[in-house]
């Protein structure tokens, strides 16, 4: 895999993630009780062999930065090849481009042309799974295909969710492509992940982005559907598409499933985080916790169900924290009550305070609010 | 090279015998503790906390666990440059070369490593002890007082003693008599095996110390007494908070224990002393719906389907439906199968107890076993695989070697 290059793609929407990305881009968003988003995407190029890695930086991009860091975590940083951060200019032609794939790899277009790979995999954040990547560059060199999409047969489709449906032939040919479509019979959705020879890439760079268009996958891609060789490649573990609050809440709850949990962190290798040396999770006795899960710091005399509990969250006796989601070093006071809400990291709920959401609406309490 | 106000030397050479197959493998420092640690951890987790970035650490018995482990120090903050962690196995040199010796000898063979840093002092640091402790307010009060040596003391119980070296004081802390593992002791300030010397002094004293034939080359019982002999100005620093030598197997499953007490005397949640590792990112521990989890410590990677009270679970053990886990230490990667019953147990990593056994069960009336350890702890070796029809007897060890022996009778 030296002959593959990973670029990882920031610029997906967030807007259906209200609170969560006010102040963080999507890869940022804390997920999993230890995670962000990034690391599965990270941790996939890595665990594929990937040694080359580009992250294109759109906007909010500081708590990426602050998680990341020199890509240690990763082994990425590398006296050769690595981890490289892409920023988008602050200013372009057009007076605008900060959330443009095409403008920032145009910005960036000498670190494509100077990076010794010949393949790229560009991946967005926003679907959460365990892949091999070498079996993609593998079906992809094996199709002579000139782009293979990665694609899963996603049952967990919402409405109201963006997404990117494809019809794949017999024989794996990519044969349409449509973006929210009203009736689709195909429930075959792109992860937002595909594989092309960086030639390729340079040539939809220069040739799209002069034109002013914005997104590589849409403006680039698509148009060329009838004259490239695309391909599909079907990746059958567990695939969460996070784009909504909703879908954020259903995906970690997820989670809770020992098979998703399995799949998702044990399959192709594992995932990578910045490690913050927590002790163990201390279960007092008294504690009443079930299918929940629980990352370590965390101290437990009170009772949780359903919940995922991040680093380093006490929950004393009384506390009942059920269906919900709590972040980093929440403060829970004697007597708190939560259910179906998302506490986002470094929140306080005072003493005796209630607060309870609905599954298909979760209250989502913002970073370092009091309550 | 930058000179350095003190290099620690860190003991970790030791086969530590009387953890019998928990170390058959590796050294004790790498013996697995508290869930997520190695008992090395807390050595080397102080040393980064207290602000000392040159740390050598000397290996000799089955270093391969231990140097994987270390490598180039960064879990600790300790990959540094002109500096860090140096992992130091006796070499060859132009007259041949030996094993260490004994402790003394040990940092003598290593003059070369310490004059590189050009140190004032040293500190000698034992790789086998849980406690967290601030070497830099030890270092202070050994210069307050002009000491050639300082040696950090600890009261223990008198009735144990004589497993210890035991020092008396006098009023200003001032070492006036030495005993090393007395018979009859005259003070119960114990020695932790923590020592802060004046490089220069240290040095010609090992110099000594090594010329003579009839020496241990051991600090307790050669070095300190040689010193304390000569006149030296030798003091003790008093140390109240936790500290355990975990070199048996009680005492290693009791400081497990201690960890779960309501209000832990060692406390490993402290953001401002953390103990660090070396992390494998595994997910956050999954509980179950039917799990049933008290008074326990678990860490990242388990997946809990079954009962676990009073017990350390550590990293990506597995208790499965209907298990029962009490009073035990389950080292990590352990599977536990369904219905399997483990009370007051050590399991080695990797072990899986296969659906139904039953480990740590009393003896049958008239029933012959050789009964290892008198409180009852049965220890399982780290990769076996224990069959779902054995039971096996409390306080007995189980280890491939014996297997073709077991008795008929244990298996049920």
């Amino acid at each position: 895999m030296r002959n593959l290059l990973g670029i990882v793609d920031l610029s997906e929407p967030t807007e259906g993630l209200g609170e969560l990305t006010v102040h963080r881009t999507l890869g940022a968003v804390p997920f999993g009780g230890r995670y962000r988003i990034i690391d599965f995407t990270l941790s996939n190029m890595v665990n594929a062999g990937i040694r080359n890695v580009g992250i294109l930086l759109n906007d909010r991009f500081g708590p990426l930065l602050d998680h990341i860091k020199d890509g240690k975590e990763w082994d990425l940083n590398r006296q050769r090849d690595g981890m490289f951060l892409l920023p988008a200019p602050l200013r372009t032609d057009s007076g605008e481009g900060i959330s443009s794939n095409l403008i920032n790899l145009r910005h960036n277009r000498g670190y494509l042309e100077k990076s010794r790979q010949d393949y790229v995999l560009f991946s967005g954040c926003g679907m959460v799974s365990n892949i091999d990547y070498q079996a993609v560059l593998d079906f992809h060199l094996e199709k002579k295909a000139d782009i293979t999409v990665i694609y899963s047969q996603v049952q967990n489709l919402h409405e109201d969710s963006p997404y990117t449906a494809l019809v794949v032939d017999q024989g794996g040919r990519v044969t349409d492509i449509a973006l929210n479509p009203r009736h689709c019979t195909s429930r075959k959705v792109s992860l937002n992940m595909f594989v092309l020879r960086k030639d390729l890439l340079i040539n939809l760079v220069d040739h799209y982005s002069a034109r002013q268009k914005r997104d590589l996958f849409t403006d680039a891609v698509m148009p060329r559907l009838a004259e490239l060789r695309i391909y599909g490649y079907e990746h059958r573990g567990y695939v969460g598409a996070i784009n909504s609050l909703k879908s954020y809440y259903q995906r970690s709850m997820d989670l809770l499933k020992p098979d998703v949990w399995q799949d998702l962190f044990f399959t192709h290798g594992q995932i990578s985080t910045k490690v913050k040396h927590e002790a163990p999770v201390r279960y007092l006795p008294g504690s009443k916790v079930s299918n929940s899960l629980i990352a370590t710091g965390c101290t437990i005399e009170g009772t949780v169900e359903n919940s995922i509990l991040f680093r380093g969250v006490e929950v004393g006796a009384g506390v009942v924290i059920k269906d919900s989601i709590v972040m980093q070093k929440a403060k829970l006071g004697p007597g708190v009550a939560l259910r179906n809400v998302i506490l986002d990291k470094d929140v306080t709920i005072s003493a005796g305070k209630s607060l309870a959401g609905d599954p298909s609406f979760p209250v989502v309490i913002s970073k370092a609010a009091t309550v | 090279m930058q000179k350095k106000e003190v290099v620690a030397m860190l003991l970790a050479g030791g086969q530590g015998s009387r953890l019998g197959i928990l170390t058959k493998k590796l050294a004790k420092p790498a013996v697995p503790f508290g869930g997520k640690y190695r008992i090395i951890d807390f050595t080397l987790s102080n040393c980064s906390n207290s602000g000392i970035d040159s740390v050598g650490v000397l290996t000799q018995y089955r270093p391969l666990t231990l140097n994987a482990y270390i490598g180039i120090g960064s879990a600790w903050d300790l990959d540094r440059a002109g500096g860090g962690v140096s992992v130091l196995p006796p070499y060859m040199r132009e007259q041949g070369g030996e094993w260490y010796k004994g402790t003394a000898n040990a940092v003598y063979q290593n003059i070369d490593f310490i004059d590189q840093h050009d140190p004032e002092y040293v500190l000698i640091l034992s790789g086998d002890h849980i406690y967290k402790m601030d070497y830099s307010k030890m270092l202070s009060y050994h210069k307050s007082r002009g000491a050639s040596a300082t040696i950090a003391v600890i009261p223990v119980p008198w009735e144990e003693t004589h497993r210890f070296g035991v020092m008396k004081t006098d009023d200003t802390g001032r070492i006036t008599e030495f005993q090393e593992k007395p018979k009859v002791a005259k003070s119960n300030l114990a020695s932790m095996g923590v020592y802060v010397f004046n490089w220069q002094e240290l040095r010609a004293y090992l110099e000594a110390d090594e010329a003579d034939p009839n020496s241990n080359n051991d600090f307790g019982r050669n070095v300190i007494p040689a010193m304390l002999g000569a006149g030296e100005p030798m003091y003790a620093y008093a140390f109240q908070e936790y500290w355990k030598d975990v070199g048996t197997v009680d005492s290693l499953w009791e400081a497990n224990m201690d960890l779960l007490a309501k209000e832990p005397e060692l406390k490993l949640n402290d953001a401002s002393w953390k103990i660090f590792s070396l992390n494998q990112t595994l997910p956050p521990q999954l509980v179950g719906p039917e799990a049933d989890v008290q008074g326990s410590l678990l860490s990242d990677g388990c997946l809990v389907l079954g009962k676990v009270h009073h017990s350390v679970i550590f990293t990506g053990a597995q208790i499965e439906r209907g298990a029962e886990v009490t009073d035990s230490v389950i080292m990590p990667g352990v599977k536990i199968g369904e219905g399997a019953v483990v009370h007051k147990a050590i399991i080695g990593e990797n072990t899986i107890v296969e659906a139904g056994a039953k480990i740590g069960v009393p003896a049958r009336p008239g029933e012959k076993v050789e009964i290892v350890n008198e409180n009852g702890i049965t220890v399982i070796e780290d990769n076996v695989t224990v069959p779902k029809t054995m039971r096996i007897v409390q306080g007995t060890v189980l280890s491939v070697a014996e297997w073709p022996e077991f008795p008929e009778e244990w298996i049920s």
